[in-house]
């Protein structure tokens, strides 16, 4: 069963990743076979512990591995019904897909509103395209709009995460992979900043693929989620599924498992303990 | 009285001939903003480019058209950098960029001198240069040629600084130089921004090659006069604009009052050490510069 089959629509997925396998430094082998589909206009959730490998998974899409010395060494990944992997970053910004980086990484000596305008850089000299939509982020962020002045590098955690966001939204991408948007921030305000990002999606029909350690708010908000661990998926399926099952409610939303575990699961459990801690 | 005119005369033309430290310095910060490349090369560039310009006046070019060839080689040498030794050595240590910048200069050095010959060209480019006396009964005196030096490297630095801050390549080169990794996953080109940084700091160093030249002719010490923004670039820290210019004031106003004042202690010939003992001074006091860029922190 797959994301697509579920969406209403049965259209073909907007991004197919095939079994791919990422090497970092020629060596470190940390993605063994991920597969996953985003539908066109879904939320999917990308869930999993601390060096799960979900960033890696969304810099192989982005193909921002090249700066880290990673690689794609086996599969594919088809975005929009084409590869990625002879599109550089900037042909994959053009063709729509764009990466919320984890950290938000905004640049912090630019004033707010000039980190927006570097997110349509690919745009070229669209003036009255980029005037409009800056509009529409603050209109999303009325935050954003009162600190537009201010240097990104002292605004709150919460704002720049704002910041991130509409940055990538002046792009006017199809997709954005949106890495752990939650990190560090006040539950409160990831709720809020949740609720504008599902907002998003269904008023400008932006695919989201989301990487979240938080596997509460994101089974919350995506329709569809895929589990890693260790570089390989180990469950997926809808939403509602996995917020029920025994083992995801156990171990990824701390709510504590009936039944028996076998040693084994004990021992993973440990291992996964300390991931959490 | 005319004891404080004197100062006054002493530390301005000193500032005025830290212009041109100023603007070396700048192309070294350009660069090493926008790449994190501590480009060795910038001093070579400077006369490469000054090279390049008395060249084409000597061969009857009109000054327009010599400046104007002078620049497109110089955009031409950023791309070929680009292409043959950034590309290449991208994700490397700084290290060993910096060790590929030795080496680019000591090729541009050895091809300047291969094309253009190794001799002295004088550069005449019309600057006045006559003296003003100023003051009562002109108790101080102004060269116009530094003067209009300072200018032209005012006004370069002030087109820059608009350009920096009001267009989309400079706003996208402000992003690279803050977090090249954001600025790559919004779609920003690195390879282009380095061939747009490493073009500018050719004009700049044109600018630079052309004012000196006019003053010393078109020699080959004018790579090692360069070197000169070094001490610059440590009192106003290698990341800062702002910095590479009052630096380059200060080292060339202390210079001069140093040699006049203290030099006759030491037996003259200060001007030429000078500079790097304030440099050292200062990394033992502040090794971020003067203006070191802020590092924003947060908790
Ligand atoms: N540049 C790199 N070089 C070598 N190994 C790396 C690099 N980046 C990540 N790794 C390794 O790859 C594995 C997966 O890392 P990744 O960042 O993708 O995990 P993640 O699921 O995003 O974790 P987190 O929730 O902490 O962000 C980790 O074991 C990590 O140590
Ligand atoms: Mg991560």
């Amino acid at each position: 069963m797959t994301a697509a089959t579920e969406a209403s629509a049965p259209a073909a997925p907007l991004l197919r990743v095939n079994n791919i396998e990422v090497i970092y430094d020629h060596v470190i082998l940390v993605l063994r076979g991920v597969s996953l589909e985003v539908p066109q206009g879904g939320i999917v959730a990308l869930l999993g512990a601390n060096g799960a490998g979900k960033t890696t998974t969304l810099k192989a899409i982005s193909n921002l591995l090249g700066t880290e010395r990673g690689e794609v060494t086996k599969g594919s990944i088809e975005f929009d019904g084409a590869n990625v992997e002879a599109s550089s970053p900037n042909d994959l910004v053009k063709r729509g897909c764009i990466q919320v980086m984890e950290g938000r990484h905004c640049f912090e000596h630019l004033t707010v509103e000039e980190n927006l305008l570097t997110g349509a850089f690919t745009r070229g000299g669209d003036r009255a395209g980029i005037q409009a939509d800056l509009e529409m982020v603050y209109n999303y962020f009325p935050r954003l709009r009162e600190r537009r002045t201010s240097q990104a590098g002292y605004t709150s955690g919460g704002e720049q995460q704002m910041c991130a966001i509409g940055r990538a939204l002046m792009s006017r991408p199809k997709m954005i992979l949106l890495d752990e948007p939650s990190m560090g921030l006040a539950p409160q305000l990831v709720e809020q900043i949740f609720e504008i990002v599902k907002t998003i999606n269904e008023n400008e029909g932006v695919t989201i693929l989301l990487a979240e350690q938080n596997t509460n708010i994101a089974l919350k908000y995506a329709r569809y989620g895929y589990i890693l661990e260790s570089g390989r998926v180990v469950m997926e399926g809808s939403a509602d599924m996995l917020r029920n099952n025994e083992d995801v409610k156990e171990f990824y939303l701390g709510l504590g498992g009936e039944g028996r575990k076998s040693f084994r699961d004990v021992k993973q459990y440990r291992r996964r303990k300390r991931w959490l801690g | 009285m005319s004891e404080l005119w004197f100062f006054f005369e002493v530390l301005l033309s000193g500032m005025f001939a830290g212009t041109m430290y100023s603007l070396v310095a700048l192309g070294f910060v350009l660069i090493f903003k926008a790449s994190g490349v501590f480009n060795f090369a910038q001093g070579t560039m400077v006369l490469f480019a000054a090279l390049c310009f008395v060249g084409f006046l000597e061969m009857g070019l009109p000054m327009v058209v010599a400046a104007l060839i002078a620049i497109a080689i110089m955009v031409a040498w950023a791309f070929t950098v680009e292409r043959l030794v950034l590309r290449h050595l991208v994700n490397q240590e700084p290290i060993i960029l910096f060790m590929a910048t030795i080496g680019v200069s000591f090729f541009l050095e050895g091809f300047g001198e291969f094309i253009w010959g190794g001799d002295v060209h004088p550069l005449n480019v019309g600057i006045p240069d006559d003296a003003w006396f100023v003051g009562p009964d002109g108790a101080m005196m102004i060269q116009q040629f530094d003067l209009s030096a300072a200018v032209i490297a005012g006004l370069l630095v002030t087109v820059l600084a608009l350009f920096f801050h009001y267009t989309r390549i400079g706003r996208a080169l402000r992003a690279v130089a803050d977090d090249h990794q954001a600025a790559l996953s919004v779609g920003i080109p690195l390879n282009q921004i380095w061939v747009i940084v490493w073009s500018v700091a050719g004009f700049v160093a044109l600018v630079a090659g052309i004012i000196w030249g006019s003053r010393l002719g078109v020699q080959f010490s004018l790579s090692i006069v360069a070197l000169k923004a070094l001490p610059v670039l440590i009192l106003g820290g290698f990341t800062s604009v702002p910095g590479a210019i009052v630096g380059g004031l200060i080292i060339g106003a202390g210079e001069k009052l140093a040699e006049i004042y203290i030099g006759p202690f030491f037996g003259g010939a200060i001007e030429e050490w000078f500079a790097y003992v304030l440099a050292m001074f200062f990394l033992l006091f502040r090794p971020q510069g003067l203006f070191g860029e802020r590092i924003i922190e947060r908790v």
